[in-house]
C-alpha cells in the first residue's frame, strides 16, 4: 500500500512537471503581455515593467528561474492584480469552488447511482425508459447551454432563484445542477449496466438459493459489486466537474477559483496562470490516486502492491 | 421408500417476443428420502428448468408454472409465496450450480458467504455460525479452513470453490440438495472430488439428492435412479441398472451409444444423434424425438406416445413399448 501511493506519488511529479513545462511554452506562446491594455502604455513603461519582473530576459532562462521559485514553494506574486501572491489569490478564492466542487461531486454520485439502480431494477419499464431518456438528454446537453437555460426559465422567469450570485445555500442550486447533470447522466447509464449485469450473475442465484431476502441480497451482494465502475469514473468525473466549474463559475458570477483562472488568461498574468494550472493538475491527480486506492477497497480481487499472496 | 419429493405434472412455460415456450411440458418424477436421482438429457431438454422451478428460482414473468404440483415434505412449493419460499430455500434444499468461477460473490470473503444462510435460517450469532463455518469448510475437505474462511473467492482454485459451494448448499443440513451440473465445468480428476464430497455429504447427512447432468459417467458414479428428459418431457426413468443396462426408449439408447465405453473396440465409432431437438415454441403434436429416431412410426408423429410401466421403478414413454409395436415387430 505504502509502496504503491510511493510510486503513484513519483509519477505525480513527473507528470506534473511535464504540466508546468507545456503550460509554460504555450502560455508563452500567447501573444501579448501582462502589461498591455485599452490604454497606451508608454514603451519605456512597459520596458521597465518587463524588466522588473524578469519579462525581458529568454524563455530558458525565465523558465528556469520559475521552476527554481517553485521548488522552494514560491509561486509568484500576480502581474495583474499588484501585491497580491499567487498562493493567496488560489486559496482565498478556492472556497466557493470547493463547496460548489464538493457538492456537485455528492449529488451527481448519489442521484446517478439512484437512477441508475431504479432503472436497473424496473429493467424496461416506465422507470427505466424515463430515466434513460433524461440520461441520454443529460449527456448530450453542455453544461453551458444548461446554466443558461436554468437561468432564464428557474431564475429569471419562475424567479425561484436568484441569476448570479452566491451568498444563500439556494445560490448553490442552479450552479450544482449545471454542474452535476452530465456526471449524473454518464453514472446512471453506467451503474444501470453494470447492475443490471450482477443482477443477472450467477452468484445472485446463489445469494437467492441460500433464502436470503431481497434487501438483504441488494444490499449485500448488488449494489457494492454493482458500484464498481462507478468508482473508476470517479476520477474522470472529478476532473469533469472542475473543469465544467470553469464555465459555470463565469455564468453564475461566482468568484472562485474558475473565474480567477479564466480572467487570469485574458489578464496575461503569467504567474497566476502557471499557479491556477498547477493547483488543478494536483486536484485531479490526487482524485485519481483516491479512486485507485478506494477501488482496492472495494474490489478483494485488486491489490495495489505486490504484497503476499494469501 | 418414503418420497420427499414429488413432482406431478409440471409444465413450465416462458412467455418471449414470439410466443410462449414450453420448456417443461408434464413432468413427473419423485426424489426418495437419501436418495440421488439423475437427471439427464441435452441442453434445451428443460432439466434446469425442472430444477431451477422447484427452487423457484427463475423469475416470473417470464416463465410460468402453468400446471403441475412440487410436493416437498407434504407442502405443495408451487403455492409458496416469495417469503415462504426464503424460509425453504437454503435451510430444507440447497442448490449447487455449474459455474464455481462465477457463482460466488467476488467482493465478499468466503467465510461470509457460508455463514449467511446459517444465520438466517438458524438465529446463530456471527461466533457460531463462524465456527458452524469453519466446520463446513473441514467437512468439504478444505484444508487450512480456518485461514481459508478469511479468503475470497479469487483465492481459490475452481474445485475448491465448488467445494465452498457444497458447503454453502449443505450448511443448514437441508433435506435435499440439488446440484445443477456441478461438474461440468471442472476437470476430470477435480470432478471426481467433487463427487466424491458429494457422496461423503449425502452419507454423513443422508441429504437427498437431485443431479442435473448430461454426464453419463457422473450418473454411475453417483445415483439410484435416473430421469432422462428430452423436449421438456421425461421420456424414461428407472433405476441406473435398468437404464444402463436395459434402456427402452430410443433418446435413451442413443445417449448410451453416443458415449465412449472402455470395452470398445478401436475401430468401432461412436454414434452420434443427429438432428436438434424440437423448437418448444410450437411443440410437435405426437413424440417430441420422432425426428430425430430411426425407428419413428407413423403414429409417433401425431400422437404423443403414453406410459408403458415396465417394472416397478422403470417406465418409458415409447410407442415402440406399445403391445401393438411389439406384435409388429416378432412378426
Amino acid at each position: 500500500m505504502v509502496r504503491f501511493i510511493l510510486s503513484k506519488f513519483f509519477y505525480m511529479i513527473v507528470s506534473l512537471f511535464i504540466l508546468i513545462s507545456v503550460t509554460f511554452v504555450l502560455m508563452k506562446a500567447i501573444p501579448g503581455n501582462p502589461f498591455m491594455s485599452e490604454k497606451a502604455v508608454p514603451p519605456s513603461i512597459q520596458q521597465h515593467l518587463m524588466a522588473k519582473y524578469g519579462l525581458d530576459k529568454p524563455l530558458y532562462e525565465q523558465y528556469l528561474k520559475y521552476l527554481g521559485n517553485l521548488a522552494r514553494g514560491d509561486f509568484g506574486i500576480s502581474m495583474k492584480m499588484k501585491d497580491q501572491g499567487v498562493s493567496d489569490l488560489i486559496w482565498g478564492s478556492f472556497g466557493p469552488s470547493l463547496r460548489l466542487g464538493i457538492i456537485a461531486i455528492v449529488v451527481s454520485i448519489v442521484v446517478g447511482i439512484g437512477l441508475g439502480m431504479l432503472a436497473a431494477l424496473y429493467h424496461r419499464k416506465l422507470i427505466d425508459n424515463v430515466a434513460m431518456i433524461l440520461a441520454v438528454i443529460g449527456m448530450s446537453v453542455p453544461s453551458f447551454v444548461l446554466a443558461s437555460l436554468l437561468q432564464f426559465y428557474l431564475a429569471q422567469k419562475a424567479g425561484i432563484f436568484k441569476v448570479m450570485g452566491l451568498n444563500g445555500p439556494l445560490d448553490y442550486v442552479l450552479p450544482v445542477m449545471a454542474l452535476s447533470a452530465q456526471p449524473i447522466a454518464f453514472i446512471a447509464r453506467l451503474a444501470r449496466s453494470s447492475m443490471l449485469e450482477v443482477l443477472h450473475s450467477e452468484y445472485i442465484k446463489t445469494a437467492k438459493a441460500k433464502g436470503l431476502a431481497w434487501p438483504i441480497i441488494m444490499w449485500r451482494h448488488v449494489i457494492r459489486n454493482g458500484i464498481m465502475p462507478v468508482v473508476t469514473y470517479v476520477g474522470p468525473m472529478t476532473a469533469n466537474i472542475i473543469t465544467g466549474s470553469v464555465v459555470i463559475e463565469q455564468i453564475f458570477g461566482i468568484g472562485g477559483l474558475g473565474k480567477i483562472f479564466v480572467s487570469s488568461i485574458s489578464n496575461r498574468d503569467y504567474t497566476l496562470i502557471m499557479g491556477v494550472t498547477i493547483f488543478y493538475g494536483i486536484i485531479l491527480m490526487v482524485a485519481r490516486l483516491l479512486t485507485d486506492i478506494a477501488y482496492a477497497f472495494i474490489d478483494p480481487r485488486i491489490k495495489l502492491s505486490k504484497g503476499k499472496e494469501g | 421408500m418414503q418420497p420427499i419429493l414429488q413432482v406431478k405434472d409440471l409444465q413450465v412455460s416462458f412467455q418471449v417476443r414470439g410466443g410462449e415456450v414450453k420448456a417443461v411440458r408434464g413432468v413427473n418424477f419423485e426424489v426418495g428420502k437419501g436418495e440421488a436421482v439423475a437427471i439427464v438429457g441435452e441442453s434445451g431438454s428443460g432439466k434446469s428448468v425442472t430444477a431451477q422451478t422447484i427452487m423457484r428460482l427463475i423469475p416470473s414473468p417470464p416463465s410460468i408454472i402453468k400446471s403441475g404440483e412440487i410436493i416437498f415434505q407434504g407442502n405443495d412449493l408451487t403455492r409458496k409465496t416469495d417469503k415462504e419460499m426464503e424460509a425453504i430455500r437454503g435451510k430444507d434444499i440447497g442448490m449447487i450450480f455449474q459455474d464455481p468461477m462465477t457463482s460466488l460473490n467476488p467482493t465478499i470473503k468466503v467465510g461470509k458467504q457460508i455463514t449467511e444462510g446459517l444465520i438466517k435460517h438458524q438465529n446463530l450469532s456471527a461466533k457460531e455460525a463462524k465456527e458452524q463455518g469453519i466446520e463446513m469448510l473441514k467437512l468439504v475437505g478444505i484444508p487450512n479452513a480456518e485461514s481459508r474462511f478469511n479468503q475470497y473467492p479469487h483465492e481459490f482454485s475452481g474445485g475448491m470453490r465448488q467445494r465452498v459451494m457444497i458447503a454453502i448448499a449443505l450448511a443448514c443440513r437441508p433435506s435435499l440438495l440439488i446440484a445443477d451440473e456441478p461438474t461440468t465445468a471442472l476437470d476430470v480428476t477435480i470432478q471426481a472430488q467433487i463427487l466424491n464430497v458429494m457422496k461423503d455429504m449425502q452419507k454423513k447427512f443422508g441429504t437427498s439428492i437431485i443431479l442435473i447432468t448430461h454426464d453419463l459417467g457422473v450418473v454411475a458414479d453417483m445415483c439410484d435412479r435416473v430421469v432422462v428428459m428430452y423436449a421438456g418431457k421425461v421420456v424414461e426413468t428407472g433405476t441406473k441398472w435398468e437404464i444402463f443396462q436395459n434402456p427402452q426408449h430410443p433418446y435413451t439408447r442413443g445417449l448410451l451409444r453416443s458415449m465412449p465405453r472402455l470395452d470398445q473396440k478401436k475401430n468401432e465409432k461412436l454414434i452420434p444423434i443427429i438432428g436438434t431437438p424440437p423448437d418448444l415454441i410450437k411443440p410437435p403434436a405426437g413424440c417430441g424425438f420422432c425426428a430425430r429416431c430411426d425407428e419413428a412410426m407413423r403414429i409417433c408423429e401425431q400422437v404423443d406416445p403414453e406410459v408403458t410401466q415396465l417394472s416397478d421403478t422403470h417406465m418409458s414413454r415409447c410407442w415402440l413399448l406399445h403391445p401393438m409395436a411389439q406384435e409388429v415387430k416378432s412378426s
